[in-house]
């Protein structure tokens, strides 16, 4: 059960890790990485907290071991931002809209977000639920989430 | 809430993973998109020696649409399925099944091979598997066999399926003309399992007079039950069908356990409910080809 060497584009930036087969992709980038944007909840899959994009598709980190992600390229809730610090479109947007509070599953909404109105651009309300549905929040009863996701749209829409 | 420690296979090609998975026998276990083996690991319901992860096995990531069928490869997603025009032209019942499997994020990583290899009662495709009577091919090392779905699924998360054997794709056959296909399900959650589900394909000749109907049904017993209810439904036009007296059917047959979240009554009644309307979907479907 020896360590398993692998290459993770991480936000832009190739980074070679050494890590037990077990490890999950969640965990890599945690405590190998020291990337801890990454929230983890319930480690099988139902919370949505861990959700990064893996070529630009969002997935659960806590469901991927590191290894299976090797070669592939990963963004997570570190990585939205510009470089520079600007706030991407739909941080502002959860930000405006008080689309948190506790911020545990932020991470995880903000990466599922940012694909889905990539892939959509204009959802109705109905496919922000559905787009929504694998992202649990117990804090906020989801309707400033909701109107976050629909700022976020706007903001996009006016910066094209 | 970590996986239990394994030996981690990288195989990068079919006869490779084929040799490990050979080598490994029992203690083997397939990692594809691992949706479902992963929560297991991580929940120490599973402890395979060894993973044998096929994801670089960029030749099993394949939808083609074949004279008899659609064949979806191991590594197929979910999504990728889903998504596929020409797969919905040739058997929508795959798209109709795929929206209601768990979350969007899952089926970016869920395969359809993986799903029916999992073999969960309450799963969606298996269901579809067995009603649209498809197939899975199972390789080992100098030898493939294809198994009917009707003698796939053997039990709650078995199939046939032997160590050591790789499912490597599965065929979802096509439909004649004048035939629909339906999908309703209850769960509680979004992206639950379902409480109870029923899938439906009704066949119709050119007066538009029902020549088979049938569903399968999960969450109804151990493996997906397939119920014909073309009797009960009557050679009848589509429009005038008794499918009523074929709901009745299906809740006679079925034998759906109690558990937290329905008693075998409510799931009973609602698999009769949920076999109505999808087999008037299904009609309705098969009378607008």
């Amino acid at each position: 059960m020896t360590d398993i060497a692998i290459t993770l584009t991480v936000n832009g930036v190739v980074r070679r890790v050494e890590t037990p087969g077990r490890r999950l992709l969640s965990d890599c980038l945690r405590h190998d990485l020291g990337l801890t944007g990454t929230h983890v909840g319930c480690e099988h899959g139902v919370c949505g907290c861990c959700t990064v994009l893996l070529d630009g598709e969002p997935v659960r980190s806590c469901l991927m071991l590191a290894a299976t992600a090797d070669g592939h390229e990963i963004t997570t809730v570190e990585g939205l931002a510009a470089p520079d610090g600007t706030l991407s479109p739909v941080q502002r947007a959860f930000a405006e809209c008080h689309g948190l509070q506790c911020g545990f599953c932020t991470p995880g909404f903000l990466c599922t977000v940012t694909a889905l109105l990539r892939d959509n651009p204009a959802p109705t309300d109905e496919e922000v639920l559905e787009g929504v549905s694998g992202n649990l929040c117990r804090c906020t009863g989801y309707q400033n989430i909701v109107k976050s996701v629909h700022r976020a749209a706007e903001i996009i829409a006016e910066e094209s | 809430m970590k996986p239990p420690p394994f030996d981690y296979h990288a195989p990068g090609s079919v006869a490779e993973a084929l040799e490990t998975l050979a080598e490994a026998g029992e203690h083997g276990k397939v990692l594809a998109g691992g949706q479902s083996l992963i929560p297991m690991l991580n929940m120490r319901l599973a402890a395979p020696g060894h993973i044998v992860d096929v994801n670089r096995l960029a030749e099993l990531a394949t939808v083609s649409v074949e004279s008899d069928g659609v064949r979806v490869g191991a590594l197929a997603r979910h999504a990728q399925v889903e998504r596929a025009e020409q797969v919905a032209a040739a058997q929508p019942l795959l798209r109709q099944a795929l929206r209601l499997v768990a979350h969007p994020v899952i089926r970016n990583r869920g395969t359809v091979v993986g799903s029916l290899v999992h073999a969960d009662p309450a799963a969606e495709l298996p269901a579809v598997l067995i009603l649209l009577g498809g197939s899975v091919r199972l390789a080992r090392p100098g030898a493939t066999r294809d198994v009917p779905a009707a003698g796939f699924f053997t039990g709650p998360l078995e199939s046939a399926l032997r160590p050591g054997e790789l499912a490597v794709s599965a065929l979802f056959p096509t439909l004649p003309p004048r035939s629909g296909t339906a999908f309703h399900e209850v769960s509680r959650r979004h992206g639950d399992y379902a409480v109870a589900g029923v899938a439906a394909l009704v066949r119709l000749d050119d007066d538009l007079r029902v020549v088979t109907a049938g569903v399968a049904c999960v969450s109804a017993g151990p493996v997906p039950v397939l119920v014909d209810v073309t009797e009960a439904c009557g050679h009848r036009p589509a429009a005038s069908a008794d499918w009523a007296s074929a709901a009745r059917a299906v809740r006679d047959r079925i034998e759906p356990e109690t558990d937290v979240h329905a008693s075998a009554d409510y799931r009973r009644h609602l698999t009769g409910t949920l076999a109505e309307r999808a087999l008037r979907d299904a009609a309705r479907a098969a009378s607008d080809e």
